[in-house]
């Protein structure tokens, strides 16, 4: 049975969803603007029967849940955009060993140390693999702190069943607002998760073949098939790809924005309609895989489009790709340091509207 | 002429080749860990993680269930595993360039955390699997293909000594050094290995054996003299003996 409405911020509920899809283990150091998730897991995981520890540095942690996922363990990490640089190398061994496991990316301002404010700069990083090899990660991207428990229970869904690290990314604003939430029906997953591949599961040793997680390919040709197979298992995920629409059908003008910012889009887009302009919202929810298809849908209607981010211009890359030969996007990108407002949003509509230029 | 089969394979070490060079000890190492847990019945229960070096494939020669942890992590990889498998037996096996310069950080908060976890360091004073550059266990004056001239103390300081470093750990519940050049030192290896999964297995804390070893490969030399660098050169300043032996459990 559901619970009744709490008031919690965003990173809380980023550790309530964790918890309620049966986490077994969290790793993770301090970094702002997250410190609510490592802070609420020691209180409230030990207490849920999972293990909790302050690892030393984010290359720690991150390897502390590789291990942790090896044995078929829900397991997660979070951070901020210069830690989750710091755990790039594991996330591609993860990948590469088809390893499954979550981790929390509440971006600030970058690159380098950057400041301790809300922004998007990851975008690439997030969608793109983010460290060496030929991989990708599934990214999801909240812009409530309801999607943050959501999405982060999802996201064990996506590890598990791709076998393979998987994002949840929000940022400084979805991190420390605080809102409503209901908490739902935990979803700790069944005995036999796993099972097939996870160190130490049924049927033990010496009845079946001895088991090894690992990235290694040496052998002529090997590497090759496993890449081919990775990228096979990214493709399937496309069918998977969504995105919010908000007033769409009869948008002249489609915004494509994603998490907080599109949150602020939002409110924008209805001072603008209460002005008697058609203007919707296109918020992608998966940011890998992007969902390009029902984007480019809405380009055959022969509408205009405007990406707005809260960086200086990276997921308006994967627009243009999607709507390539039938349309074309603007771009706003909104300046680190700040947190937009709708007026701000206002005006770059308005301009897009009447035919502004990039 | 008949063959007399003067003992058996232990089932834990695969019956299969390796790729370790001739005069390697790697080899007399991981039997040693796999007739251990053979002996005590718990290789069913006992979960690898592996390093990278030249003992980077140990997955394929041990028959336990294993995973591969990036360079330097084994140590966290292993944390994460027992925390969340307490009753499982994780030990990870290490070289040098692996545990003792890059992984450094690992190794000691893992070691001051005391985690129930067992670690085989070994030790051959050189990075064997990229074609001997130097370690931080390389001895001063030695020559490898990163320090043409020798190993300067003054410039590249001293080979770290990990036994000692661990023992003065107080998660530390058992930390040795031996060597394997000898019958008479094999045996106290497999004795000080013994000890480094009991640590674990009586909830003690982070057990750790430093291990002498060979690479006649990198140290140009042939497997007999490789095997007296280690009594004339490596234990006058690596000296073998037992650190540190807590007995009792240790208390949060």
């Amino acid at each position: 049975m559901e619970g009744g409405r709490i008031f919690v911020k965003g990173n809380e509920a980023v550790a309530m969803g964790a918890i309620d899809a049966g986490l077994k283990g969290y790793f993770g150091y301090p970094i702002t603007p997250q410190n609510e998730i490592p802070e609420y897991m020691s209180k409230h995981l030990p207490k849920a029967g999972g293990a909790f520890v302050q690892a030393e540095s984010e290359v720690a942690a991150v390897n502390m849940v590789l291990g942790a996922a090896a044995s078929g363990a829900r397991a997660m990490t979070s951070s901020s955009s210069p830690g989750i640089s710091l755990m790039q190398e594991s996330i591609s061994y993860m990948a590469g060993s088809e390893i499954p496991c979550v981790i929390v990316n509440m971006m600030r301002g970058g690159p380098g140390l950057g400041d301790i404010n809300t922004a998007q700069g990851d975008y690439f990083q997030s969608t793109r693999g983010g460290g060496h090899g030929d991989y990708r990660t599934p990214c999801l991207a909240p812009s409530t702190c309801q999607e943050a428990y959501d999405m982060t229970r999802e996201a064990f869904e996506w590890a598990f069943k791709y076998r393979t690290p998987t994002l949840v990314v929000g940022d400084g604003i979805l991190g420390q607002m605080k809102e409503p939430l209901v908490r739902r029906v935990p979803c700790p997953p069944g005995p036999d998760e796993g099972s097939d591949w996870r160190l130490g599961g049924p049927p033990a040793l010496p009845g079946r073949p001895r088991r090894a997680l690992r990235s290694l390919y040496l052998n002529e040709g090997e590497l090759a098939q496993v890449n081919l197979r990775l990228r096979d298992k990214y493709r399937a995920m496309q069918a998977e790809a969504r995105a919010d629409q908000f007033l769409t059908e009869d948008a002249e003008l489609v915004v494509v924005a994603f998490g907080s910012i599109g949150r602020i889009v939002k409110s924008a887009i209805r001072k603008l309609r209460a002005r008697g302009h058609k203007i919707g919202l296109f918020r992608p929810i998966t940011l890998f895989p992007f969902p390009d298809l029902a984007l480019r849908d809405l380009a055959y209607g022969g509408r205009r489009f405007l990406t707005i981010e809260h960086n200086l211009g990276q997921m308006v890359d994967d627009v243009r790709l999607a709507v390539r030969g039938l349309a074309d996007s603007d771009f706003y990108g909104a300046l680190s340091g700040t947190i937009p407002t709708p007026d701000e949003f206002e005006a770059a509509m308005e301009q897009a509207i009447t035919g502004g230029s990039r | 002429m008949s063959e007399t089969i003067a003992f058996e394979r232990t089932p834990s070490v695969a019956d299969v080749p390796t790729h370790y060079c001739p005069g390697c000890q790697h080899g007399v190492a991981h039997r040693l860990a796999a007739e251990y847990l053979d002996g005590q019945g718990l290789a069913e229960k006992t979960l690898l993680v592996t390093s990278v070096g030249c003992s980077v494939l140990l997955y394929n020669y041990l028959n336990f269930d294993a995973v591969e942890a990036p360079h330097g992590r084994a140590p966290a990889v292993a944390t994460g595993l027992k925390r969340t498998n307490p009753d499982k037996v994780v030990f990870t096996y290490q070289g040098d360039g692996d545990l003792a310069s890059i992984g450094m950080a690992e190794i000691m908060h893992a070691a001051n955390r005391g985690e129930r976890i067992t670690v085989l360091f070994v030790n051959n004073t050189v990075y064997g699997m990229t074609g001997g550059q130097t370690a931080p266990t390389t001895m001063v004056g030695q020559k490898t293909t990163t320090s043409p001239a020798g190993r300067c103390a003054s410039t590249e300081g001293m080979p770290l000594r990990m036994a000692e470093i661990m023992a003065a750990l107080p998660g530390v519940a058992f930390s040795a050094r031996v060597a394997l050049d000898s019958v008479k030192h094999l045996a106290k290896a497999r004795k000080a290995i013994r000890h480094a999964f009991e640590a674990q297995l009586k909830d003690g804390g982070l057990g750790f054996v430093e291990i002498l070893a060979t690479c006649p490969t990198n140290w140009k030399m042939t497997s007999v003299q490789a095997n007296e660098r280690i009594s004339k050169e490596l234990i006058p300043y690596f000296p073998l003996g037992v650190f540190k032996d807590l007995k009792t459990p240790g208390a949060c």
